[in-house]
This record gives C-alpha cells, structure tokens and sequence, in this order.
C-alpha cells in the first residue's frame, strides 16, 4: 500500500470506532492524531462527511485547539513550559537556550526533522519548576546543562 | 519475608527519576537475592524529597530523600530495607514536619495507596461514602454536601450542594456529571495528584454526585497534558467497573452511573465551564452566555454538574462522615480543607493539605522554608494566572475565600507561586496580556482586543514611552475587561496586571500610587 493509502486507512478506521460516540469529533482528532502524529488536510472532508459536520466546522476545531497539528512533527517533541511557576525558576533562561540550540522558535521543526518545538502553559510540575516535557515523557527542574545532556542522548540514541 | 518498598509514580516524581530509582531498586534487590515487594504508590506531595523512597517497617514506614539512581547501592549497603541508617534518611514519614502538620481528609490515601489497586482503596476507607449514600435519599445526599458547606474548589467558590439542588430539581431524562479536570492554571497540582494518586476517590465522589442528582452519565474532561492521570484514570475506571461500583446496577442497588474520560486539547479557556461542555459536544471551546446554568441546560442540552476534580474528591469523606465533620474545619464562611499548592521560587514545594484560616506567611515560610534561591521573596501570585500578586505587606492575610477577596485577591484552586526579588513585575503584568491574548476563545471583544492592546501597551510601558498617559490607559483598558469581558480569563486578567502595578508601581517606571485607589481600575 502506498503512504497515502495508509494514512486513510488510519484515518478512516478511528472514524468508524469513534463515531457514534456523543460529541465525536474531539475523540476522533486525537486518535488521529495519536496514530499519525497530526492531523493531514485531506482527513477534513473525509471527518465532516461522517459527522456530519461542514470542512469548515472540523477546520475550526482543529485550529482552535493549541495541541493539535496539521503538519507531521519532528521525531522528538519539545514543549517548554512558561507558565508562571516555571518563570519564576528561571524559565525564561531555559527557553533562551532551548531556542539557541536547536536553532529553530516555537511551532517549528529542526531542518533534520529531529526536534519540533512547542510552548506549553503548564504541566502541572510545577513543584519542579522549570519542566519540560519531551515526547511523553517529564522533566523537572531542567538547567541548560541538564537539558543539552538529554538532547545527547536522544540524538545518540538515533 | 518479603519487605515492601515503595517508590513513587507520580509524574513530577518520575520527572526527577523516580521509574529509574525503581528500576535500580529492584536490579540491586535480585542481584543480593533479596525478596522486595515494589510499591508504586502516588507521592506524598514533598516534592524537595522526590524521589522520596520509603521502607515498610513495624514502626511505620521510614523515608529515605531525595534518591538518585546513583544512591540506591549505598542504601542497600545501609540496609534500608530494615530502616538502616544513611545519609538521606528522613526518619517515619508520618512524623515528618510538613506532613504530621498537614489536615488530610481529600487526601488522605494520597501517598500511601498504589492508586490503581482497587483492595487497596476498599482497605483505606474507600467506598464508605457511596456505601451510606446508597441506603439514603438524594435529597439527603444533597443535604449533606450542603451541610458540609462545600464551595467549588476550582476557584469560584460555589456551593457545591446549591449547584447540586438545582440539578436534582430539574426534570429531565438525561443528566450529566461532569468533573473539570482540565487543571490549567499555574502553580496548580492538586487534581492531578488525585487523579494519579487516588483516582478511585474522584470516582466514587463522582457516582455519589450521579446518584444525589439523578445522572447515570459521567465525563472526566481532562487535559492533554496529563497523560500520566489520563492512564490511571482508565484503569481504575475499568476495575470499578470490574468490580460492580460503576455500571447499570452498582452494588445491587438497581442505580446506574457510567463514568468515560475524555481529552482536552491544550486550550486554557476549556477550563471554564461553558466552554468546556462546548468542547465536550466536539466544538470550538467558545463560551457560552449565562444564563440558562449549566446545572439547567448544560452538556447536550441537559441539567448538569460541572464540578472540580478537588470538589467531587472531598465528597466520599463527607459522606463517610457527615456534613458535620467536613464543616468544624475552616473559617468563616470558607469550611473544611484546601489542598494548597506550593510552587515556583520556594525551598519546600509541595501539596499542603489544610483547613481555612493558616496564613499566607505561615505557608510559605513554615512550610515552604521560604524562597529556594535564598533571596527575599518580592511578590506571591496565589490562584492561578487570573490571581492577584501579593506583595509582603499581605502576606499575613488568612486563607480564607472572603479575606482574600477584601484585598482585591483570589485564592482559587489554592495554587500559590512564590518569586524572588529578582522577578520584574512589569514583565509578568505583560506576559499576562500575552497568556488572555493567546488563550481567548475569541468571542467577546474585550478580550479578544484588550489583551493584545494591553500586551503592546505593556510594551510601549516597558520602554517608557508616555507613562503619563499610558498607565491611565492600561487602567482604562483593565476596567473594560473587568466590567466588560464574558467569562473570567478577559475578566480576572486585570487581576494579576493590576496587582502588579498597584504593588510594585517601580518596577512600571513611576512612582508609589496611593494604596487606597489600587482596588478600582
């Protein structure tokens, strides 16, 4: 099958078990997005004929919500929390030199298509401020230091 | 005989280590071919002491913090696991300051259980509530909650049991349960502790509130950025159900409560409740107008309680002991306990569980041991982003709803955040513009414009730029959106914006403004 067959496959198949469900359309994002990584263009039309819904109505929820996505993400993603708690740990510092060393801002990808970058407005770790988030997993009380060392890790673990 | 160690799941402790800390343990155990018994229980909320191990012993269980993977050698060396001395340990758990002072009636198990083990929340207490709610009436369920003097612990401050009156009272087919879990605000982790840590609690609390008002649906509307509370949630719904306390007949009563979680999407505002019952229906998360209540016309359409992961979890406790029991703590009009959250810039971070009526002082330097850096703190933000900044000169104003509302402050979900003399206070008024610009659902104009014009007028402020017309227009604008905004993120924004500047006038390049105009726009 090609890519692109697959990917509808995907998307059709969590429509047919989310359907039914009352107010469906949030479920059926994210097992899109869970099972793809984001949530491709074309899925659109395919979503709102289903629930019976206009492109226009599933366009909006996607683009309302911060967490969904209609572009495929890096390997790795990176959220930095900002929110008060983690400012007040010096944040702001970390979020300085998380953007230096990737060489790349917020809602963008690294060239190599390892790292996508994502604010983030709490984690709710905030008893070890600053937090940072990478793909599931949690890190608390993060300092540049400690945060280069992950970023090695994952780049050696390629 | 095997001893039982316990190690946290927790996801703030796993951020410091904890799965790898359990890992190592349990590697050391087998290697000296010792039995062990691995616990993963929820934390203790002492999170300076995370990974905080503990040891089951005949006394209690001894604490050993805070573990690294690289401590657990010498600790077995120590035989920690019969409470062997070591340089990380803390002595029993229990008589550990911070805990032994604490009032745990919501959190009680928290800590203590492995969240997920179902024998092990029926060993703790848990279910008694429902057990007595099954033999009463839902009036007499709703009284007790009202007796209680419950208020909503998400920030507002409702009275949980007038809220569940109305939906009692209101005919309908179907009706809703439903729990915001969508826990946004800074500085805030007290339902996501439930939710990892006991997560049965909440479901029991929420099958009471199902059966006082007459729903047999429930959502758990949870934020994306909990996964750790999303998958606990899961497995301790599927094994109440497995255990007949959720389903069509619960306990043989002939009652029916079913109970699904669903998933926010990262949208601040879908922790308000109009807005998050839209997003529930599959929608944008705009907000809705009020009335018609929620607890009228809510989710579909139809009578619903929208309560708070907090408020729904202090419900079995009350209805194990009585409304009474729940209401001899606190103050004034602000009954039983707060789990308060200690966060930011402080030395001793954690969940404080209390009654109303502690100090903010009292709280931040006998509990939280003061800032962490060292540094004197400047300036406290209690109650989330939409909460007011407190200066020390408040710092002696009791916990308690109508205290902190007499000095223009909110105590909200109890989330307090603690920065040093080194934060800028002009920047955290403009980055609260920032935060109501980017997480406005879009419907009301005040909000919508106003904190994109305050984040540039906080701009123009921050470069000096006309502060003489500039200040009185950044106060004009805050009253807009304090008068003129439909929910509260455009409509408490000015909160935190004009704290700041009323309190710290310096750090906005001008000088002290008289106190006594700092309430008005």
């Amino acid at each position: 099958m090609t890519e692109a067959s697959t990917t509808a496959h995907t998307v059709q198949d969590v429509i047919t078990a989310l359907k039914d469900k009352p107010g469906a359309l949030l479920p059926i994002l994210h097992g899109i997005q869970d099972a793809l990584g984001y949530i491709p263009c074309d899925s659109v039309p395919v979503i709102a004929k289903a629930l019976n819904l206009s492109r226009a109505e599933v366009h909006g929820v996607i683009s309302f919500y911060h967490y969904f996505r209609d572009t495929p993400p890096g390997k790795h993603t990176i959220h930095v929390c900002r929110a008060e708690s983690c400012q007040a740990m010096g944040s702001s510092e970390l979020e300085i030199h998380v953007k230096n060393k990737l060489g790349i801002d917020y809602h963008e990808t690294t060239s190599d298509g390892q790292f996508s970058l994502e604010p983030v407005y709490c984690l709710g770790n905030c008893a070890c401020s600053p937090a940072i988030q990478i793909d599931k997993d949690f890190y608390g009380r993060v300092s540049n230091t400690c945060f280069d060392e992950i970023i090695s890790e994952l780049e050696a673990s390629v | 005989m095997s001893i039982t160690i316990y190690v946290p799941c927790d996801s703030s402790a796993v951020s410091l280590g904890a799965d790898r800390v359990a890992k190592a343990i349990a590697q050391q155990a087998e290697q000296r071919g010792l039995a062990i018994n691995l616990v993963r229980n929820g934390s203790r909320g002492m999170y300076w002491l995370e990974t905080m191990v503990e040891v089951a012993t005949d006394a209690g269980r001894i604490a050993y913090g805070p573990v690294q993977t690289s401590d657990v050698g010498s600790l077995f060396d120590a035989d920690f696991i019969n409470g062997g001395n070591h340089p990380l340990a803390l002595g029993l758990t229990e008589e550990l300051h911070y805990l032994k002072k604490q009032q745990r009636l919501t959190f009680a198990r928290v800590g203590i259980t492995n969240p997920i083990c179902f024998d092990d929340y029926l060993a703790h207490d848990g279910y008694r509530g429902l057990t007595n709610a099954l033999n009463m009436s839902q009036a007499d369920i709703v009284k007790a909650v009202t007796d209680s003097g419950l208020r909503g612990r998400g920030g507002a401050a409702f009275p949980t049991g007038i809220k569940w009156n109305t939906v009692m009272n209101t005919p309908s087919e179907q009706k809703y349960i439903v729990c915001n879990a969508d826990e946004g605000d800074s500085g805030t982790f007290s339902d996501r502790m439930v939710m990892e840590s006991d997560p049965f609690v909440l479901i029991e609390g929420m099958t009471i509130a199902g059966i006082a008002v007459g729903a047999t649906q429930g959502y758990i509307y949870l934020r994306v950025e909990y996964p750790h509370a999303h998958k606990a949630l899961n497995a301790a719904i599927e094994k109440a159900n497995a255990a007949g306390y959720l389903g069509d007949n619960i306990q043989g009563s002939g009652k029916a409560f079913h109970l699904e979680v669903r998933l926010g999407a990262g949208a601040y505002v879908c922790g308000e409740e109009t807005s998050l019952m839209e997003s529930l229906e599959g929608k944008r998360g705009l907000v809705r107008f009020k009335p018609p209540l929620p607890a009228i016309k809510g989710l579909f359409g139809q009578p619903t309680v929208v309560n708070n992961v907090i408020s729904l979890a202090s419900v079995p406790i009350i209805l194990d002991k009585g409304g009474d029991f729940y209401r001899d703590f606190g103050m004034g009009r602000s009954r039983g306990t707060l789990p308060l959250q200690l966060a930011g810039n402080l030395k001793h971070t954690g969940l404080v569980e209390l009654a109303f009526g502690l100090t903010l002082r009292e709280l931040l330097y006998d509990f939280g041991g003061g800032s962490a850096t060292g540094k004197p703190i400047k300036a406290v933000q209690v109650g989330g982003p939409l909460g007011a900044y407190l200066p020390e000169s408040q710092f002696d104003t009791p916990l308690d709803y109508e205290a902190f509302a007499a000095i223009w402050a909110v105590l909200g979900h109890g989330g307090v955040v603690a920065f040093d003399e080194t934060v800028d206070m002009a920047v955290m008024a403009k980055y609260s513009m920032e935060f109501c610009a980017i997480e406005s659902c879009g419907k009301c104009t005040p909000c919508r414009i106003g904190s994109t014009r305050g984040y540039e007028l906080m701009d123009d402020i921050m470069q000096g730029r006309e502060l003489d017309k500039n200040i009185p227009l950044l106060r004009s604008l805050c009253d807009t959106l304090l008068n003129g905004s439909l929910c509260a993120l455009g409509g408490m924004t000015p909160y935190p914006v004009l704290s700041a500047l009323n309190h710290f006038p310096e750090d906005f390049g001008i000088g002290q403004t008289n106190s006594t105009e700092t309430n008005a726009a």
